[in-house]
C-alpha cells in the first residue's frame, strides 16, 4: 500500500447512454440554431459587459493633488474589455455546440482513458519520490526550494482542512484561525522563553486543537452555510484579536526575531558550533533552506500517514459515516458530538503544525499573512482535489501554488484570477479533480466509488 | 399483559408539535422475544411513537420503559439519542432508507460496530499502533459484517458502493446494519415499503429468523398487511394520534373499528358491511 | 444622557443601511437556501458607482443636489441590479443543482472577483467626497453643553429606507412577482407546476436585493463620505448577521435586525472600544445562531427523520 493512500485512480464509470449506446439523436434538435442566435447571444453579452464595465473601468477615479476627487476617461480600456466579451461569448457558444453536453470526456478514446488510470496508480510514488529529491536536484535554484517549501505548507494544510471538510464534512471557513493560533504560539513561546522549535512544536499543535475543541462546541448543532459563516465569523474573530492585542502579539507590527528550528540542538548556522563546521563542510545557506525543507516534508508525511490510518479506525470511519448521514449515525449509537469534536481537533493540530512551521520558515509573523482569503484558499485547495482523496489534495495544492507562483509581478490580477478560477472549477468540475472515493476496508478488492454517490456532508 | 415479561413499556404517551397533538395518551406494550406489529392509516402518528422511542423526538409526555438487565429498567425518554442505542441497545431503521450511499456495504456494517471497536482501539491509541488486540477486534468486526452480508445474501455485493445496490438489497442491508450494533429491541419502520412478494416474504423470514435465532424482540410499523399477519404475534392500531384497538392479528383484522379507520368510514357503517357479506 | 441619545441616533442611521443590506441577504437564503457570500461586495459596487456617477454628473455642471441624488440613485441602481442579475446568471443558477458546497465557494470566488475587480479597477486607495449633504437639526442641548444633533444627511438616510421598504412590502404582498416569491420559497417544484417561471422569479429577487444593496452603497457614501474596494466584506457579514438576527427570510426581521446591530456596534464603539468594535458584530452572530438559531422572527424548524 504505498503511503499516499489507495491509488487506484478509476476513471468515473459513465452512465450506459453515455457509453455509446444512446439513440442517434433527430437531426432538428441537435442541429446548432446557426450563425444568427451565437451573433445575438454575443450581442446581448456584449451589451451587459458594456453598461457594467461603463462607470468602473470607463471612469477612473482618483484622490487628486489637492485632495479632492479627479477623473480621467478610459474608453479604449472599456472599448477592448466590451470587444473581448462579445468575442469570448461566440467562443463559448461554438464550444458548446461542439462539445455537447456530454462534455469532454468523449473526445479522448477508450484506450487513452485506460492508459491514465494504470499511470494513476504510479502517480502518487512518483511524486514521492520526485518531492524527495528536489533539494538534490534544484540545489542551487533557491526559488525552487523556496517554492517547494510553500507548496509543501499548502499540501499540508489542505491534508489537515480534509480531515475537516473532506472526511467529517463539516464546513469550516476559518482554517485560518489554526494556523494563526499555531504561528503565534511558537512565536510567543520562543521569543518570550526561548523554547527550541521542536519543544514549542507540540505545543503549538496542542494550543491549535484547544482552539479546534473550542470552536466545535457552539458549532455543533449548525448546518451547511450556518456552520461555514460562524467558521468564517470565528477566523475573522482571531485575526481581529491579534491585530487589536498589541501588548501580546504586537498588533500590526507582528513578531519578529523567531529562531529557526535545530538539528537536534545543533544550529544550522555558519559559526563554529554550527552543522557546517561539526560535519567538517564548507557552510552554505542554501543548507539551512534544505533542512527546512525537509522538515515541512516531514510534517507533511506525517499528516497524511496519521490521516490515512485514522481513515481505517472506527474514528475515521465514524466521520466519513457523519458526512454521509447524521441521522443514521445517532441512530447506530455514534456519539456525533465527540465525533465531530474530534474532528476539529485534528484538523486545527496539523493546521497549528502548520503555523508553527510558518512562524519559524519567515522569522516573522503578523497579521496580514492571516485572512480570510487564505481560508479560502486552502478551501479550495481541498475541494479541487476532490474532498478526501489524499493526492487529490496535493496535486491541488502543486497546481494553485504553483499558479500563483506565475503571477508573480501582476500581484493585483492574481486574486481576481483566483476568484474566476473558483467559480469556473465549481461550474465545471464541482467534485474536483479526483473523482472518486476509496473504501477502507474490503473483502475481496477496493472498487473506487464514484463521487456522485458520495455525501458532501452538511456539518 | 400479567405474566409475559415486557421488553418495552409505552405509557400514555404524548406528542405535541406547537398545536398539533400527533401522539395522545398512547399505552402499549411489546412483549420480549415477540414481534409486535405498529399499524394505522397514514398520518396516524406511528413514525412519531418511533420518533419518541428511539430518541429523535422528545416526548411532551409520557414514559417509555425499556427492560434492562434482570429486574431493572430504562427510561428512554430520558436518554440522549445515541444513548438509545448504545447504551439501551434499541436500534431501528428508517422509512426512507438511510444508509451511507458513499461507503460499501461492509463500511456501513462495520460503522454499526462503531462502539465495541472504539473501546478495543483504545479510543484510538492502540489502533495507531497497530496493537495485536485491535487487529483482533478488527477481524472479529469484520467476521461479523461478513456473516450478517452472508445472512441476508450480499456477501459477494460486500465491496460495491451502498448507493449502488438494488432497493430491496438496500432495505436489507439496513437491516442488517441495525442488528449489528446487537440490539435487544429493532425498531422497523415500514421496511416492506416498495418491495415486491418475492422480497416480502424474503424479508418476513429474514424477521421471523431474527426474532428466533438472535433473541431481538421487534417492533415494526408497517403498511404491507401479509407481512403483518403472517409474522407478528402482537398488533397496535393507531388512528390520528392515539390506539383505536391492539390484540392478535386475527382479532385486529376483524375489528370494526380497525376498518372503519382505514375505510375512512364510520364504525357503523363498517358492522353493517361485514355483517352483510358472509 | 445626551451622549447616549445621539448614539443612539447614530445607531439607528447605521443600522438603516446594514438592514438594506440584509434584505438582499435573507431574501435570497429564502428562495434558493444559500448565502450570497457576494452580496457584501455588490454593495460596494453600489458604492463605487453612487461615486463615479456622481463625479461625472458635478463636472458636467449640474449642481442642483436633489436632481444629481436622484439621477445617481437611479443609476446606481440599475447598473448594480445589472450586477447582481449578471453575478446569479453566471455563478450560481448553473449551480442550482449542484452539491451545497459549490455555490458558496462560487459565492466566495464571486466575492473575490468583484472585490478585486473594484482593486484593480479603481486602485487600492480610499476615494472620499466632499459633504454633499450637509447642515442638520439640533435636538437637544444638554446641560454640560453637548448638543444632540440630527444631520440632514441622517434625515435622507431613514427616509430613504423607510420609503423603500414601504414599496417593497408592497412588491412581495401585492404584485405578482412577490407571489410568486413566496410560491418559490415555499416550494419550487410546485411553483414550477403551477406555470411560475422559476428562473426569472429567482433572478428578480437577486435584482431587487442588488438594488437595495445600491441604495445601502449609495447612502454609505452620502454619510461617511469615502468607499474603497474592501468595505464589502466586513458590511456583509455584519449585515447577514442582521439577516440572521431578525430571523433569516423574514424581512421586517432583516430590517429589525440591521437596526439592532447598527444600535450595538454604535454603542460599543461609544463606551467600551472602537478597534473591537467588529470582533463585537462577529461575535454576537456567533451567539444568536447558537442560543437563538431561528432569529427573532424566524420560524422554528423541525427536523424531519
Amino acid at each position: 500500500m504505498s503511503i499516499l493512500g489507495n491509488t487506484k485512480a478509476k476513471v468515473e464509470t459513465a452512465a450506459p447512454a453515455e457509453r455509446g449506446m444512446t439513440m442517434p439523436a433527430p437531426h432538428a434538435k441537435t442541429r446548432a440554431p446557426g450563425i444568427p442566435f451565437i451573433l445575438k447571444k454575443a450581442l446581448l453579452s456584449a451589451l451587459v459587459a458594456l453598461v457594467l464595465f461603463s462607470l468602473m473601468v470607463g471612469i477612473r477615479t482618483e484622490a487628486g493633488p489637492t485632495g479632492q476627487l479627479i477623473y480621467w476617461t478610459r474608453f479604449g480600456e472599456l472599448a477592448s474589455l466590451v470587444a473581448a466579451v462579445f468575442g469570448g461569448s461566440i467562443v463559448i457558444e461554438l464550444l458548446r455546440q461542439w462539445l455537447g453536453p456530454t462534455g469532454v470526456a468523449d473526445l479522448v478514446p477508450t484506450s487513452v482513458q485506460n492508459a491514465f488510470a494504470l499511470a494513476g496508480r504510479l502517480v502518487a510514488p512518483a511524486l514521492l519520490v520526485f518531492t524527495l529529491l528536489v533539494p538534490v536536484i534544484f540545489y542551487n535554484q533557491r526559488y525552487i526550494l523556496d517554492l517547494g517549501i510553500l507548496v509543501l505548507t499548502y499540501v499540508m494544510l489542505g491534508w489537515g482542512l480534509n480531515v475537516v471538510v473532506g472526511l467529517a464534512g463539516l464546513l469550516d471557513l476559518g482554517y485560518v484561525a489554526f494556523y494563526a493560533v499555531g504561528a503565534y504560539s511558537y512565536a510567543l513561546l520562543a521569543t518570550n522563553f526561548g523554547l527550541s522549535f521542536w519543544v514549542c512544536l507540540p505545543l503549538a499543535g496542542f494550543l491549535a486543537s484547544l482552539w479546534g475543541v473550542m470552536l466545535g462546541f457552539p458549532v455543533l448543532r449548525l448546518r451547511g452555510d450556518y456552520l461555514a459563516i460562524v467558521t468564517l465569523a470565528f477566523g475573522e474573530i482571531i485575526r481581529l484579536v491579534i491585530t487589536n492585542w498589541q501588548s501580546l502579539t504586537g498588533g500590526p507590527n507582528g513578531v519578529s526575531g523567531i529562531p529557526r528550528p535545530t538539528l537536534f540542538g545543533i544550529p544550522l548556522t555558519a559559526g563554529d558550533d554550527g552543522l557546517a563546521a561539526r560535519l567538517g563542510i564548507e557552510y552554505d545557506p542554501t543548507q539551512r533552506i534544505v533542512f527546512l525543507f525537509y522538515v515541512i516534508l516531514a510534517l507533511a508525511l506525517l499528516t497524511n500517514w496519521v490521516t490515512i490510518r485514522l481513515r481505517r479506525l472506527p474514528i475515521g470511519r465514524a466521520w466519513e459515516a457523519l458526512r454521509e448521514d447524521e441521522v443514521a449515525c445517532r441512530a447506530l449509537g455514534i456519539n456525533t458530538t465527540t465525533t465531530k469534536l474530534t474532528a476539529f481537533a485534528t484538523g486545527a493540530l496539523f493546521g497549528g503544525f502548520a503555523g508553527a512551521f510558518f512562524a519559524t520558515r519567515q522569522g516573522f509573523i503578523s497579521p496580514e499573512s492571516f485572512t480570510f482569503q487564505e481560508s479560502a484558499l486552502v478551501l479550495a485547495i481541498v475541494v479541487l482535489g476532490g474532498m478526501g482523496s489524499q493526492l487529490g489534495v496535493a496535486l491541488a495544492a502543486l497546481t494553485m501554488i504553483g499558479g500563483f507562483e506565475l503571477f508573480r509581478g501582476l500581484e493585483q490580477y492574481r486574486m481576481l484570477v483566483f476568484g474566476i478560477a473558483m467559480v469556473l472549477l465549481m461550474i465545471w468540475r464541482p467534485r474536483g479533480l479526483i473523482g472518486h472515493r476509496s473504501p477502507t476496508v474490503y473483502l475481496k478488492r477496493a472498487q473506487a466509488i464514484s463521487s456522485d454517490l458520495v455525501k458532501e456532508g452538511h456539518g | 399483559m400479567s405474566g409475559a415479561p415486557c421488553i418495552l413499556s409505552v405509557s400514555e404517551l404524548t406528542m405535541r408539535f406547537g398545536g398539533i397533538v400527533a401522539v395522545n395518551n398512547l399505552s402499549f406494550d411489546a412483549e420480549r422475544f415477540k414481534i409486535t406489529a405498529l399499524i394505522g392509516p397514514n398520518g396516524a402518528g406511528k413514525t412519531t411513537v418511533f420518533n419518541c422511542i428511539t430518541g429523535f423526538y422528545k416526548p411532551t409526555g409520557g414514559t417509555m420503559r425499556l427492560a434492562h438487565g434482570v429486574g431493572s429498567s430504562i427510561a428512554l425518554e430520558r436518554l440522549k439519542d445515541f444513548r438509545i442505542s448504545q447504551h439501551a441497545k434499541v436500534a431501528r431503521t428508517f422509512q426512507n432508507i438511510r444508509l451511507f450511499p458513499g461507503m460499501t456495504a461492509l463500511e456501513n456494517l462495520m460503522v454499526a460496530q462503531h462502539n465495541t471497536l472504539m473501546l478495543a482501539s483504545g479510543l484510538t491509541f492502540l489502533g495507531l499502533i497497530g496493537a495485536p488486540s485491535w487487529r483482533a477486534a478488527e477481524t472479529h468486526a469484520i467476521d461479523r459484517a461478513k456473516w450478517w452480508l452472508d445472512r441476508i445474501g450480499l456477501l459477494d455485493r460486500a465491496d460495491d458502493a451502498a448507493g449502488n445496490l438494488p432497493y430491496g438489497d438496500q432495505r436489507r442491508l439496513e437491516i442488517a446494519r441495525a442488528m449489528c450494533t446487537e440490539p435487544v429491541l429493532l425498531c422497523l419502520d415500514e421496511p416492506a415499503a416498495g418491495l415486491n412478494t418475492r422480497e416480502s416474504a424474503a424479508l418476513s423470514e429474514l424477521l421471523l429468523s431474527i426474532r428466533a435465532d438472535q433473541g431481538t424482540s421487534i417492533l415494526l410499523i408497517e403498511h404491507d398487511m401479509s407481512v403483518v399477519m403472517e409474522i407478528s404475534d402482537h398488533v397496535v392500531v393507531m388512528d390520528y394520534g392515539v390506539k383505536i384497538a391492539e390484540g392478535s392479528p386475527q382479532q385486529v383484522r376483524d375489528d370494526p373499528k380497525v376498518i372503519a379507520a382505514y375505510l375512512g368510514a364510520d364504525e357503523q357503517e363498517a358492522i353493517a358491511v361485514m355483517e352483510s357479506t358472509p | 444622557m445626551d451622549y447616549f441619545a445621539q448614539q443612539l441616533v447614530n445607531g439607528l442611521v447605521l443600522g438603516s443601511i446594514y438592514g438594506l443590506i440584509a434584505i438582499g441577504y435573507t431574501m435570497v437564503y429564502g428562495i434558493v437556501g444559500m448565502i450570497n457570500f457576494a452580496h457584501g461586495d455588490i454593495f460596494m459596487i453600489g458604492g463605487f458607482m453612487a461615486l463615479i456617477s456622481f463625479l461625472v454628473l458635478v463636472s458636467f455642471g449640474l449642481t442642483a443636489v436633489p436632481i444629481v441624488l436622484l439621477i445617481v440613485l437611479l443609476v446606481s441602481m440599475a447598473i448594480t441590479a445589472l450586477y447582481g442579475w449578471t453575478v446569479e446568471r453566471i455563478a450560481y443558477r448553473p449551480l442550482r443543482h449542484s452539491f451545497r458546497l459549490a455555490p458558496m465557494l462560487s459565492a466566495i470566488g464571486m466575492s473575490f472577483v468583484l472585490s478585486n475587480y473594484a482593486q484593480v479597477a479603481q486602485g487600492a486607495r480610499v476615494k472620499p467626497i466632499p459633504p454633499i449633504i450637509t447642515g442638520g437639526y439640533t435636538l437637544h442641548e444638554g446641560a454640560s453643553g453637548f448638543v444632540v444633533q440630527l444631520s440632514n444627511i441622517q434625515i435622507v438616510v431613514v427616509v430613504t429606507t423607510v420609503a423603500l421598504l414601504l414599496i417593497f412590502t408592497w412588491l412581495v404582498a401585492r404584485t405578482r412577482l412577490g407571489r410568486d416569491m413566496r410560491a418559490c420559497e415555499q416550494d419550487q417544484t410546485m411553483a414550477a407546476l403551477l406555470g411560475v417561471d422559476v428562473d426569472r422569479t429567482i433572478s428578480m429577487t437577486f435584482v431587487i436585493g442588488a438594488a437595495l444593496a445600491a441604495v445601502a452603497g449609495m447612502m454609505y457614501l452620502l454619510y461617511y463620505g469615502l468607499v474603497d474596494f474592501y468595505m464589502g466584506f466586513v458590511a456583509g457579514i455584519k449585515a447577514f448577521t442582521a439577516a440572521v438576527l431578525g430571523g433569516i427570510g423574514s424581512l421586517p426581521g432583516a430590517m429589525l435586525g440591521g437596526l439592532a446591530i447598527g444600535l450595538i456596534e454604535t454603542l460599543w464603539s461609544a463606551y467600551f472600544s472602537v478597534e473591537y468594535k467588529d470582533v463585537a458584530a462577529f461575535s454576537i452572530l456567533i451567539v444568536v445562531l447558537i442560543f437563538l438559531p431561528t432569529g427573532l422572527l424566524g420560524r422554528p424548524e423541525v427536523e424531519k427523520v
